[in-house]
């Protein structure tokens, strides 16, 4: 129990900072780490979503940065016809309110990881990596072939989105109060996800998958469900995202980006919900402040991240809690 | 030979791995509240034949009759659903959970689905009790709070039966749960044996044929994945093909 209480204080304490963080960057002038920050709480939600296939299901995908990428493309393609009042696909109208667009975005996601999980979940361990990799390629290059909305290039849209008429995401501390409730709430609900028994029977195929079968769980659709849910949460993720960057392009899911997502989730901590926010953020962090220090700073952040991962094989966040009860940690 | 009441029924079954003939047109039955114990050598194809019950492993040939149902085709888990539960030669739990998560997991397993995504698992009664009360019955109600890969040896095969028990099955597969056990954690789990025998039906596969002897009704002695004898202890123990091939090689492990 006491390790329950220390987690709940670090959490707690994590999410203040994070809730105070636009005031102490407006009392000391600077409101361009406003910016900064919510894009690290936006990777973080992002994160914590992969978190939940590949700490908690045991499911490392190298493609979870596709369903970012369709979150964000939904969002933008939706966008970009409010401010040119044209059709999508010459049928629906675009949108600039996020009650449509966050909400579509999400099961347009969810969607194309049902889809995807459907055919990758049949295969396990390097086979799967291989085909969360393969099938995130082909959406890549499907965007990157889509020139009605720039291709390559990306597409720039007008950032006026109006969220429930009340928050501008113009307003940068306003939205930042979004995306970070945005993240409290996504943090809340995986974590009654992970306790219920859904989350039990993800954590026990995690565990020994033939074992769930031989009590009698089917397994498959329990892990596709869980695969989709991610999917869906990384598409609000990206969805946020375009909202931020008033602008979309394929580059956001590239599979790098995938492995970004990988190295925040095994840095911060796998399988502990909050150790993808530290993860996240000090992943963002070193790749802001390190290239002030040094343009070799790749050379750096490499053997950063191999140091984290070999001496807290729990991640940053593992090493943080009492050490007997590391072993436990589910 | 069949008895038309049997819960388990199996014919003809058949199973190749390249030129090795794992199961050849094996048939047997297992009627309700019998302990039949499968016996032979090493590499019989005594692990197959439990596999193949279970589900895990795809016969070439034969059906497999349960409950009146031919569940040949079935996935594992269906299976299980079914009341088949099986215990593992090669010790299979959830080694990062507790002993309680454990027989926990095997009573959710049976109880509805498990779509629920908000009530706390952990502290639902309709889970932790009965898991509970399966860990007393095994004799591990002292370590339920432990992780199962720090128990011992003999208490994860405990366990293993503990998940078996807690599908509350029609039958029980136990594929040696004596395996690798020390002389006093035999002894106990043939205790747990004997307090289960009446109450519920099992194929167990056991080298130590005086725990053999001693609990089951009938004995199917299998020899190369054939079925070379079937019957009452007293019947095999008599038997002249069955000393030649097995008994006679004396205590055989
Ligand atoms: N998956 C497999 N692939 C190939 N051969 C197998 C496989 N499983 C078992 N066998 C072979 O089938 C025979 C029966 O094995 P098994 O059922 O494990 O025997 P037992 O449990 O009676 O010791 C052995 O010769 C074994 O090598
Ligand atoms: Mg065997």
């Amino acid at each position: 129990m006491a390790a329950l209480d220390r987690r709940h204080v670090f959490v707690v304490t994590l999410l203040a900072l994070f809730a105070l963080l636009p005031i102490a960057a407006q009392l000391a002038d600077q409101p361009f780490y406003i910016g900064q920050f919510r894009r690290i709480l936006i990777f973080a939600i992002a994160a914590i979503s992969l978190d939940l296939i590949l700490g908690y299901g045991g499911m490392v995908s190298l493609g979870h940065a596709a369903f970012f990428g369709i979150g964000a493309y939904v969002v933008g393609i939706l966008n970009h016809h409010a401010a040119e009042e044209t059709l999508f696909l010459g049928l629906l109208p675009g949108s600039r309110n996020v009650l449509i667009t966050w909400p579509l975005a999400m099961l347009v996601a969810a969607a194309s990881a049902g889809l995807i999980g459907l055919v990758s979940l049949r295969t396990s361990g390097i086979y799967f990596i291989m085909i969360t990799l393969a099938f995130a390629q082909m959406v890549y290059f499907f965007f990157v072939s889509l020139s009605a909305y720039g291709g390559d290039d990306g597409l720039r849209f007008p950032g006026d989105t109006v969220i429930a008429g009340l928050i501008d995401t113009q307003d940068d501390i306003a939205f930042y109060y979004a995306v970070f409730a945005v993240l409290a709430g996504v943090l809340y609900l995986c974590q009654r996800m992970i306790e219920s028994r859904f989350g039990l029977v993800i954590q026990g195929c995690r565990e020994n998958e033939r074992r769930m079968q031989a009590i009698g769980f089917p397994t498959f659709r329990y892990r596709l469900a869980c695969f989709t849910i991610a999917g869906g949460i990384a598409g609000l993720a990206g969805a946020l995202f375009a909202a931020h960057e008033s602008y979309i392009s394929p580059s956001i899911m590239h599979w790098t980006r995938s492995g970004d997502l990988i190295v925040m989730v095994v840095m911060g901590g796998m399988g502990s919900l909050i150790g993808p926010v530290v993860g996240a953020t000090v992943f963002l962090l070193m790749e802001k402040l390190l290239p002030d220090y040094t343009e070799h700073w790749p050379v750096v952040f490499g053997p950063v991240l191999l140091l984290i991962v070999l001496f807290a094989k729990r991640g940053i966040f593992g090493w943080l809690r009492p050490r007997e009860h590391r072993r436990a940690a589910p | 030979m069949q008895r038309p009441d049997a819960l388990l029924e199996v014919h003809g079954l058949t199973k190749r791995f390249g030129g090795i003939v794992a199961s050849d047109e094996l048939s047997l039955a297992v009627p309700e509240g019998e302990i039949h114990a499968v016996i032979g050598p090493n590499g019989a194809g005594k692990t197959t034949l439990i596999a193949q019950l279970a589900g895990e492993i795809r016969p070439d040939a034969g059906t497999i009759r349960f409950a009146g149902a031919d569940l040949t085709h079935l996935p594992m888990a269906a299976r299980a659903r079914r009341g088949l539960a099986r215990s593992f030669q090669i010790t299979s739990i959830f080694r990062g959970f507790t002993a309680l998560d454990n027989v926990a997991m095997a009573i959710q397993a049976h109880d509805g689905h498990s779509f629920r995504f908000w009530a706390r698992a952990r502290s639902d009664p309709r889970l932790r009790e009965p898991a509970r009360a399966i860990l007393a019955e095994v004799g591990l109600d002292g370590r339920a709070d432990m992780i199962a890969a720090n128990l011992s040896h003999g208490e994860q095969r405990q366990l293993e039966i503990a998940m078996a028990l807690a599908t509350r099955p029609r039958l029980l597969l136990l594929d040696e749960p004596m395996a690798g056990m020390g002389r006093e954690e035999s002894a106990r789990m043939v205790e747990l044996l004997r307090r289960l025998k009446g109450r519920e039906t099992i194929l167990i596969i056991e080298h130590d044929m005086d725990v053999v002897f001693a609990l089951a009704d009938r004995i199917t002695v299998l020899v190369y994945g054939r079925a070379i004898a079937t019957g009452r202890p007293d019947e095999i123990r008599a038997n002249a093909e069955v000393r030649q091939a097995y008994l006679g090689e004396d205590d055989h492990a």
